[in-house]
């Protein structure tokens, strides 16, 4: 099952036509059998390249390529796509605008007899719910089926892998939605590696079993979407993955104190005097207390939860999501607990461990109100 | 700071692969078939060099000036009158409710296919001296003195007749295209109607009306057949003269060089304005236009404004029915039409084999290289666009007679020159068709599993096949009209419906020239005339939707 990986990019490297400037650079990444992996990142990152360079569309300039085993792409040979047996799903779907939906699914089958042809098209009609749609042609489908249809076409040939490249980003937010759950359940049945491309985070972090972060022509992490959204392995990552917070904390012996409540740090080397913890909005909780250490600068109403922003005593200011029963009134005093356990700690720009909160809630105690 | 130089320069050596689904073999044949479209160009360029001191006397002489100075000037009253007349029916078949107003563009875009010595053996065999008006008067108030037809009122009249539709289209184009939102924005800052027609409306046509503009300019400069009939002697007939009379080319030369830059300016300016007219059209969805209600003095205004387009189509067909009724009637013997109709239409089906075949991998390497190379082939295929057929036809004249003696005067040349005259126009349709197809269609095709032989038939040639059938259609007719070229160039004897026609006109015998005239219509006029419904038709249907 496991083992060696079923994709490999091992130092590749892709430069623009102008030669300016690469689009990857030193890239490496491993994809394992039956894994979803999410390439995230921002627009112009070099997620699609990534993609391309898989499926054969680009020829890297360095490094090699393998797909089940074979060297696909390294300095000397380089196999065209069709003979990688990959699908590719295209961010506009790329259908053929003169075969119908049936037609088109057919397309990479025709190495296949009639009678196979029939059977496995009719396979997939039913399995992506498209029978009814079978003789239309793709500018009679909405965008959803439309969808449907690429990813079924894709699939027909029993590919090694599946890439597909930004697949929602051409929906409405409700379609998005859907189509996100439908391609769960489908990819769950059909059991296929699946490499998926996105720049939007919440698509990532609820599709893939590992995130790729991707930026500036590179991957800088790998991890499962747990890890990459609470322990990134940079500041700019954790940016990346949601609104952060960064809260200062200092260094006495093997104690730190912040405004979170007292923690020690783990897996840390060379202690340093003064690191920040990253915590994110919805960790944050607040309750009313006349001695609390915030204050609620600002509230923003915005359909299933509050927006808090509090400052703290540190004089940094919190985002915070408060659930409904949550009410509170700018200029209150507020106490701030965390509920996690562990927060990722940073000095600069990196990550140097993670802060094991201490007593998990800070209490506001007279040894505290001493310390100040 | 010396780490990042380092890096720096590191990426620079390494050189960029090109990516997998584009071609060299292509684009080489691209550039061969670029190149031989501006042959007559680098022959005229080299004629007129080897002249050196001669030719630049003839330039220098006043006469030239003279020569310029009448082709700028006519080209200039007809690019003034065809947007005149063009303006008013572009409002009212887009924005008033004239009834049965789609099939009226239809036919007010029709005088298009007519060619324009057609258009001028009609003026003449209308208004010239023993032509229709003058005998009908003869009869009827005795001897009366008609105004000269000849010279540059005839040609005038006849070009903006010919060339009107180009502004017409232009302006219809983007009336259509034009957001109403525009305007509604307007009204919502409290403009009235006048302040929002100068305000908004007229400044978003701007680039339409001058790229219409700038394309009936460049006809009339161009144009061959009709000023030579209307014996207006322009810098292009001049060029004529000089090649069939004079023993000196090199001058004659330096003048087709002197039309040539001018043209492929207008080309070029063209070119320019069209593309603004794209940066101001709508993407995506638009709603219809409310139209218009007529008050009176809208109906006297559609009666004003239909004039033109009747004397544009009415004219070249009265005629020709009038002289062959005529013809019938006093049991004048006409000379056969049969072979020169046949001629005309198996040349004309070859030429349009032979010109998209050439314009496709030309088109496919615009489309789809890279910038540069589309760059270094559109420059060429703008200067053919731009090149006068008459000074195409008499520089391969030149040029087969020089260094190709056997090929003088043959069917192959005949092709050839064609070709070259519709090379860039084919190039234009073919790459509206490919610009609008997915490359990802391609990508796709290929990673499932087809060979890039297998992506072009199953994939590219049947969505390219429209386009094609287009391209084919459009040379085909425009060379069924072409006249200099085929006159220049047919071996002897070799007649065809345009040449039957200058040659009858040339010795005014109206009632020959009738019946191919009719001919011709009917082969140029008709085909466009059901594109024409066809596509309103199509435009109606999106309409509902």
């Amino acid at each position: 099952m496991s083992g060696a990986p079923l994709v490999r990019l091992a130092g590749v490297w892709k430069w623009y036509a102008d030669g300016a400037r690469p689009a990857v650079r030193d890239l490496w990444l491993e994809v394992t059998r039956h894994e979803l992996l999410a390439i995230l990142g921002p627009s112009g990152c070099g997620k699609t390249t990534t993609l391309r360079l898989i499926a054969g569309l680009e020829r890297p300039d360095e490094g090699v390529i393998e797909i089940g085993g074979c060297i696909v792409a390294d300095g000397h040979r380089f196999l065209p796509p069709e003979e990688r047996g990959v699908g590719l799903v295209f961010q506009d779907y790329a259908l053929f605008p003169h075969l119908t939906v049936e037609e088109n699914i057919a397309f990479g089958l025709w190495r296949l007899s009639r009678g196979e042809r029939k059977r496995r098209v009719d396979e997939l009609l039913s399995l992506l719910w498209l029978e009814e749609y079978r003789s239309r042609y793709p500018h009679q489908l909405s965008g959803g089926q439309q969808q449907r249809v690429a990813i079924a076409r894709a699939l027909a040939p029993y590919p090694a892998v599946l890439l597909l490249d930004e697949p929602f980003a051409n929906l409405d937010a409700e379609l998005r939605h859907r189509m996100r759950e439908e391609l769960r359940r489908l990819l769950r049945e059909v059991g296929v590696t699946v490499v998926l491309v996105t720049h939007d985070r919440d698509e990532a972090l609820a599709l893939a079993d590992r995130v790729a972060v991707m930026l500036d022509g590179t991957i800088v992490q790998v991890d499962s979407p747990e890890r990459v959204y609470h322990e990134p392995r940079t500041r700019e990552i954790a940016k990346l993955l949601g609104q952060a917070n960064f809260v200062p904390a200092r260094i006495w012996g093997s104690v730190g104190r912040s405004d979170l409540g007292a923690f020690a740090l783990d897996g840390v080397s060379t202690v340093p005097k003064e690191i920040e913890l990253l915590i994110r909005p919805r960790d944050v909780i607040l309750e009313p207390h006349p001695q609390g250490i915030a204050v609620v600068v600002d509230r923003r109403f915005v359909g299933a939860e509050t927006i808090y922003r509090v400052r703290l005593r540190c004089g940094i200011t919190v985002e915070t999501s408060q659930p409904p029963s949550v009410d509170l009134a700018i200029g209150e005093r507020v106490e701030v607990r965390c509920n996690r356990g562990r927060l990722a700690a940073f000095v600069g720009s990196d990550r140097i461990g993670l802060a094991e909160l201490l007593d998990g809630v800070r209490h506001v105690s007279a040894e505290h109100s001493a310390m100040d | 700071m010396t780490v990042r130089l380092d890096l720096a320069s590191r990426e620079r050596v390494r050189r960029p692969r090109r990516s997998v689904t584009t071609m060299q073999a292509h684009d080489l044949l691209a550039l061969v078939i670029v190149l031989l479209a501006v042959i007559p160009v680098l022959y005229l360029v080299w004629r007129a060099a080897e002249g050196g001191e001669r030719t630049l006397t003839t330039l220098m002489h006043p006469r030239t000036g003279q020569l310029l100075l009448r082709s700028v000037g006519l080209a200039a009253a007809v690019a003034g009158t065809s947007v005149v007349v063009a303006l008013p029916l572009a409002f009212l078949t887009e924005r008033v409710a004239v009834p049965g107003r789609r099939w009226i563009g239809v036919l007010v875009a029709l005088p298009l296919a007519v060619p324009s010595y057609l258009t001028a053996y009609a003026v003449v065999a209308a208004f010239g001296p023993r032509g229709a008006l003058a005998s009908l008067l003869d009869r009827w108030v005795g001897s009366f003195r008609l105004p000269e037809v000849y010279g540059f009122f005839g040609a005038w009249l006849t070009l903006t007749l010919v060339t009107y539709p180009y502004s017409y289209l232009a302006v219809r184009a983007a009336l259509r295209g034009l957001d109403p939102a525009f305007e509604e924005v307007a009204r919502t800052l409290g403009t009235g109607r006048w302040i929002r027609f100068w305000r908004v409306t007229v400044p978003l046509l701007g680039p339409a009306v001058m790229s219409g503009m700038l394309l009936a300019a460049l006809y009339t400069l161009s144009d061959f057949g009709a000023i030579a009939i209307l014996r207006y002697p322009t810098l292009t007939y001049s060029v004529y003269n000089q090649y069939r009379l004079s023993f000196d080319r090199s001058a004659a030369a330096g003048l087709a060089l002197l039309l040539v830059s001018v043209a492929v300016m207008l080309a070029l300016a063209a070119r320019e304005w069209q593309r603004r007219v794209a940066f101001y059209r709508t993407v995506g969805v638009r709603r219809p236009q409310a139209a218009l209600r007529l008050r009176w003095w809208g109906w006297l205004l559609v009666l004003a404004s239909s004039v033109f387009p009747t004397l544009a189509l009415g004219l070249p067909v009265g005629m020709a029915l009038y002289w062959f009724a005529r013809a019938r009637a006093i049991g004048e013997v006409l000379p056969s039409v049969g072979e020169p109709l046949v001629n005309t239409l198996w040349v004309g089906l070859l030429a349009g084999a032979v010109t998209v075949a050439a314009a496709f991998p030309v088109s496919r390497s615009v489309v789809r290289g890279r910038r540069r190379l589309a760059t270094m082939l559109d420059v060429p295929l703008w200067i053919a666009y731009g090149l006068p057929g008459i000074v195409l036809a008499l520089a391969l004249v030149s040029v087969s007679v020089r260094f190709a003696p056997w090929l003088y005067q043959t069917i192959p040349l005949l092709i050839f020159g064609y070709t070259l005259r519709f090379l860039s126009e084919a190039v234009g349709t073919l790459r509206g068709t490919l610009v609008q197809q997915n490359p990802r269609l391609e990508e796709a095709a290929r990673t499932l599993g087809m060979r890039p032989w297998q992506v072009w038939v199953k994939v590219q040639l049947p969505l390219t096949v429209p386009g094609l059938v287009n391209a084919y259609a459009a040379v085909f007719l425009t060379t069924v009209k072409e006249l200099p070229v085929t006159l220049l160039l047919s071996p002897i004897d070799f007649r065809t419906l345009s040449t039957t026609v200058w040659n009858a006109t040339a010795d005014a015998f109206w009632s020959h020239a009738a019946l191919p005239a009719l001919l011709l219509l009917g082969v140029g006029v008709a085909p466009m005339g059901l594109l024409g419904w066809w596509q309103e038709r199509a435009e109606g249907r999106s309409g509902i939707q």
